[in-house]
């Protein structure tokens, strides 16, 4: 089932272009990763997708199961440091767009909260300050609210930038249980490696642009010239 | 002393003053987090200018109602401020156009039009509130209550959407939250609040009333709601305690006021610090 539906589009800031002519599809239980040098526009696209950015020329077709809300973990550091906010506010905001004018949390919305903390095994920094975690466990925050907004799609954006070892590698197996359970990954990363390993999709965008499955991406000269 | 202060607790403008500035100040600090989070400190700052200019104005075509004129006034300047308003102009530029040029209108205006016979110390009054809080009509006072009530009551409601778009405004806009509803919102309790609290400490002393609770508390609670409340409460401490000293020993309003806040500020900056090396 196609969820998300890309035709020929055109990425572009006042005058200037930053990517044209992107077409591709994600379906149901896909894990996208999106490749590309540093500027070619892949937090851009994301921003479009997630509609936070409006476009001039192309398409996007969403699938009626996602309208309600699109699951989105940020490029780090546009959250502020110094934020005084504990990790359960965080977590609950989650469910926020969902809500409408509904002023408070429902019992059920805490239950599941508690289950994402569960699932990213971080329960235990439910009520901790968010700015005193480390950066892995901040992702991990960031995560379980993105998990609170969506069951469907997730879009993450660089989720282990800045990460060390062990919090990376945690990271790519908590993304992959995620997508195993049937939730669509789109991931930007910079990891090559670590891309062909999880992802069932390719998307590189920049210079060259490619599309298509990991199988069909190990054959395209971008990939050979990089190894 | 407590004779000489009970007895002033007798008077309705004690009251009244008393009554206005822990109202304000409980709505200036509970937006004050928001702002101060949204790095949006400053607009607190050229709203008060506009309000300023808008006073000027409606003393000089007459008008004795003057918040009905001022408040819808700095209301439109807040929302063109908050939306950006002009491409060409960036949101700082504008904000300073905007905050100096209020500023500056409203002088010449007091200046070459005014009835009064002491310009400099109408000017005095408005922008340092130096004893406007004190002389304060019941229907005034009976329109602070009203706006304060309402701005509470919005700001209950809406906490959750509120913090959400504080801490993350785009995840907010990409899971379907209305941000620019809420934006506008923001905008405009924030213009309301800042016409009540002119009352208060004068259009140049606002800024304190929104910014200084909110840093106090951020120093040293952990979670959002926390620093919500702790801020409400320093500020109407603060503001009830500067009413009483500048009645008792005849200091100015607005001043004592901000003069408290610095003091609290300044505890609770050094309890941070100690907190911090404890943990
Ligand atoms: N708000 C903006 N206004 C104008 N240009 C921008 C803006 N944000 C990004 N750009 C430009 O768009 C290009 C793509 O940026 P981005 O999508 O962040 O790249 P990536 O995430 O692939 O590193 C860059 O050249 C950048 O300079
Ligand atoms: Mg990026």
């Amino acid at each position: 089932m196609i969820q998300i539906e890309c035709k020929n589009l055109s990425l572009e800031y006042e005058q200037k272009i930053v990517a044209e002519g992107l077409s591709f599809v994600v379906n149901k239980g896909d894990y996208l990763c999106i490749l590309g040098e540093n500027g070619s526009g892949k937090s851009t696209l994301m921003k479009t997708i997630l509609g936070l950015k409006s476009y001039k020329h192309g398409q996007i077709i969403y699938d009626n199961t996602i309208k309600q809300g699109i699951g989105y973990l940020p490029q780090q550091a546009v959250i502020q440091k110094d934020f005084p906010a504990s990790v359960k506010e965080i977590v609950l905001s989650g469910f926020l767009g969902k809500m409408g004018l509904r002023p408070y949390y429902a019992t059920i919305e805490k239950q599941i909260a508690k289950e994402n903390l569960q699932k990213l095994q971080i329960e235990n920094l439910e009520n901790r300050c968010f700015r005193e975690l480390s950066g892995g466990q901040q992702q991990r925050v960031l995560l379980a609210r993105a998990l609170c907004a969506t069951k469907e799609v997730l879009l993450l954006d660089e989720p282990v930038a800045g990460l060390d070892y062990q919090s990376t590698e945690k990271m790519y197996e908590i993304i992959e249980n995620l997508n195993k359970e049937g939730v669509t990954i789109i991931m930007i990363s910079h990891d090559l490696v670590s891309a062909i390993k999880y992802a069932s999709h390719i998307l590189h965008i920049g210079k060259k642009i490619f599309y298509g499955t990991r199988e069909e991406f190990l054959k395209t000269d971008i990939y050979k010239e990089t190894v | 002393m407590i004779d000489k202060l009970v007895s002033y607790l007798q008077y309705p403008f004690v009251q009244y003053a008393l009554i206005v500035g822990v109202l304000v100040s409980l709505c200036s600090s509970l937006l004050g987090v928001t702002l101060v989070l949204k790095r949006f400190s400053f607009i607190g700052d050229g709203l008060s200018h506009v309000a300023f200019g808008a006073m000027a104005v409606s003393a000089v075509i007459g008008l004795s109602k003057n918040m009905l004129f001022i408040l819808p006034v700095t209301i439109i300047c807040a929302v063109f401020l908050l939306k950006g308003g002009n491409k060409r102009i960036s949101g700082d530029a504008a904000l300073a156009i905007l905050s100096v040029g209020a500023l500056g209108i409203g002088y010449l205006l007091m200046n070459m039009f005014s009835t009064s016979s002491n310009v400099s110390g109408d000017v005095c009054t408005t922008l340092f509130g130096s004893t406007s809080i004190l002389t304060l009509k019941p229907y005034e006072v009976g329109l602070s209550i009203a706006l304060s009530v309402i701005v509470v009551f919005i700001f209950i409601f809406f906490y959750n959407k509120i913090f959400a778009l504080t801490f993350d405004e785009n995840f907010a806009t990409a899971t379907g939250t209305k941000t620019e509803v809420y934006n506008l919102l923001i905008a405009i309790l924030t213009a309301v609040i800042i016409v009540l609290a002119m009352n208060l400490v004068g259009s140049l002393l606002i800024s304190a009333l929104i910014i200084f609770p909110s840093l106090s508390a951020m120093r040293v609670c952990k979670n959002f709601l926390q620093v919500t409340i702790v801020s409400a409460i320093l500020s109407v401490i603060c503001s009830f305690f500067g009413i009483i000293v500048s009645i008792v020993i005849g200091t100015p309003v607005g001043s004592t006021i901000v003069l408290i806040n610095i003091i609290v500020f300044v505890l609770f900056y050094i309890i941070g610090l100690v907190k911090g090396r404890l943990v």
